[in-house]
């Protein structure tokens, strides 16, 4: 059974601070045998240059997310976390493996899956001579929202980010990182994604940012039933968000469980510390230190 | 019905932010205008220098209307170069719209701006050559024959924006390319049969060729529209044939640049 979530609907109750999801969109109302995403045995290969051998990006991944729940992906770089997110969002093509959102399949029913998700990606990307209210607007209007409703919610949503009414009108150009991608989340929350995915938000932001974006997740969340997919470097923001955790290494799923279900392990089987960072290391075979050094030298791998 | 109101609310979002950049280009936009109207008297001048007013007049509108044409090319092949040097392609594509709503979004601003464009550059020339004489110009005619030349070229506009989606790097230098020899082919400032035998094989695939054909001789020689069939039905078979398979080709290309990762890269 199926039912139109409106924002009037699913705020009903409620003080409505953020929309939460585009007129029009079929969600299974209710139905909690029905996953938010449901990932199941997907496999992506690229062929790069014509003779070589097709390399495995994706290897037979799944993964069953719940209504409102925040599931974290770690991986090193090249482990496949933004593919998996690009092959969710429709960016790119299955080769093997199906993808549901809300029980919509990704391949048969592409514009209904596209109507529930938005995506926030690690760099914030937008037309950057046009101010934030003129790219949201944008964005708006593509996922069917009207000019005067999207002005309303974009002022609001960026309010609550920390973005001051007089820089709602200039370049994007002229804004600080940290502040161009808080307009890229708000730009996301703007057409009421019921999944958001998230590969790296926080990556680049400075401590002060990035704690507000943290807690503006958990308010997303927590207030508006949104279910989130979260892909980070960052093991502390992924211990405080997540409830549970996938682990990425070389496209396959290593390990999966919540961050303490993951701290027992590694600590009862390995006789490690109880940390994330034990069990970022135990099962991608390396250090995050250097995986974020390889981040920052350019490498755009995964 | 509602489909279709969401699906013009998002053709609308492509026409307004192309204003919006528009707008925030001012500068070069005023560049480019300028730039326009010396290339088109500099061009023009030569006419006046040979003492012909025939000549000035086929050189005049080879400028105008070339402009025109290559503009309204220029923004709908640009259409994902754009996107890609912004960085906001895979956004773009992964929103909840039709391909061809986001190509008629950009197919009607390109119209728009290359009309208000070309007519600003037509005032110009006219004020500069106040002795020129229209007195047996047959607008309407030469007004059909722009418009039936702007859907083959959107059609060719289309299938060019597909070439930065297939070759990240240099995919908006061959969009380039295929404006030069479509402006070489096409009689733009001469006669098509001054060219090669198998330059003039290109030129009749050319809509340019048929357009600028026609427009001369409306405006130079008040050819009416029964006059000028052999331009027209050229246009019309060009516009009916480019435009789906342009559309065609864009959902093939697209298809591609997903199963091979190339919507990723920004070049």
């Amino acid at each position: 059974m199926t039912a139109t979530l409106t924002p009037e609907l699913k705020n009903r109750g409620r003080e409505p601070s953020v929309p939460v999801a585009p007129a029009g969109v079929n969600v299974p109302a209710g139905a909690s045998d029905v996953p938010a995403l449901l990932i199941e045995g997907v496999t992506k290969r690229f062929t790069v240059g014509r003779k070589r051998k097709p390399v495995v990006a994706i290897s037979n991944v799944s993964l069953r997310l719940e209504r409102g729940d925040i599931h974290g992906i770690l991986g090193a770089n090249g482990s496949g976390k933004s593919t998996l997110i690009r092959l969710v969002s429709g960016l790119l093509t299955l080769d093997e493996g199906r993808v549901e959102v809300f029980g919509h399949d990704l391949v048969r029913d592409e514009m209904a899956v596209k109507r529930l998700i938005n995506r926030v990606s690690v760099d914030a990307a937008f037309f950057k001579k046009l101010s934030p209210m003129e790219n949201l607007l944008f964005a708006a209007r593509l996922y069917g929202l009207d000019g005067a409703t999207a002005r309303r919610d974009a002022i609001r949503i960026m309010e609550r980010l920390g973005i001051g009414s007089k820089r709602i009108g200039r370049p994007v150009e002229q804004m600080s990182r940290g502040m161009q991608q808080k307009v890229a989340i708000a730009r996301a929350l703007l057409t009421s994604p019921a999944l958001l995915l998230l590969d790296e938000p926080t990556t680049g932001l400075d401590p002060r940012s990035k704690l507000e974006v943290q807690t503006f997740i958990e308010e997303v969340r927590d207030s508006h039933d949104a279910t989130i997919v979260l892909t980070t470097h960052d093991l502390a923001e992924a211990e405080r968000l997540c409830r549970r955790i996938t682990i990425l290494n070389d496209g396959r799923t290593v390990a999966e469980d919540t961050p303490d279900g993951l701290k027992r392990l590694v600590a009862d089987r390995f006789g490690e510390p109880p940390t994330l960072h034990a069990v970022f290391m135990t099962y991608t075979g390396r250090s995050l230190d250097d995986d974020v050094e390889e981040d920052e030298s350019g490498d755009d791998t995964d | 019905m509602a489909m279709l109101a969401h699906e013009m609310k998002a053709s609308y979002a492509f026409i307004e932010r192309n204003f919006f950049l528009t707008k925030r280009y001012w500068g070069w936009e005023i560049a480019f205008l300028v730039y326009s109207v010396a290339g088109a008297l500099s061009v023009s001048l030569i006419g006046a220098d040979v003492g012909s007013a025939r000549l000035l007049l086929t050189l005049m509108v080879g400028a105008i209307f070339w402009n025109y044409l290559s503009v309204v090319f220029s923004w709908i092949a640009e259409t994902i170069a754009v996107e890609r040097w912004e960085g906001t392609l895979e956004y773009t594509m992964m929103a909840p719209i039709r391909r061809t709503t986001q190509l008629l979004g950009s197919v009607v601003y390109a119209m728009a701006y290359g009309l208000i464009h070309t007519a600003v550059i037509l005032v110009e020339l006219v004020l500069f050559f106040p002795q020129m004489d229209l007195s047996k110009a047959n607008f309407g005619t030469a007004l059909i024959f722009v418009v039936l030349g702007s859907f083959s070229f959107v059609g060719i506009g289309i299938m060019a924006a597909i070439l930065p989606l297939l070759y990240v790097e240099r995919g908006a230098q061959m969009t380039f390319v295929i404006q030069s020899v479509i402006l070489l082919v096409s009689g733009v400032y001469y006669s098509v049969t001054i060219l090669p035998g198998w330059m003039q094989v290109a030129s009749r695939l050319s809509p340019a060729t048929y357009v600028l054909d026609a427009v001369r001789r409306a405006l130079i020689d008040g050819a009416g529209f029964g006059e000028l069939v052999h331009d027209a039905w050229p246009l019309v078979v060009m516009g009916i044939v480019f435009i789906p398979a342009g559309v065609w080709l864009f959902g093939r290309a697209e298809r591609y640049a997903k199963r091979t990762g190339k919507l990723k890269r920004v070049g």
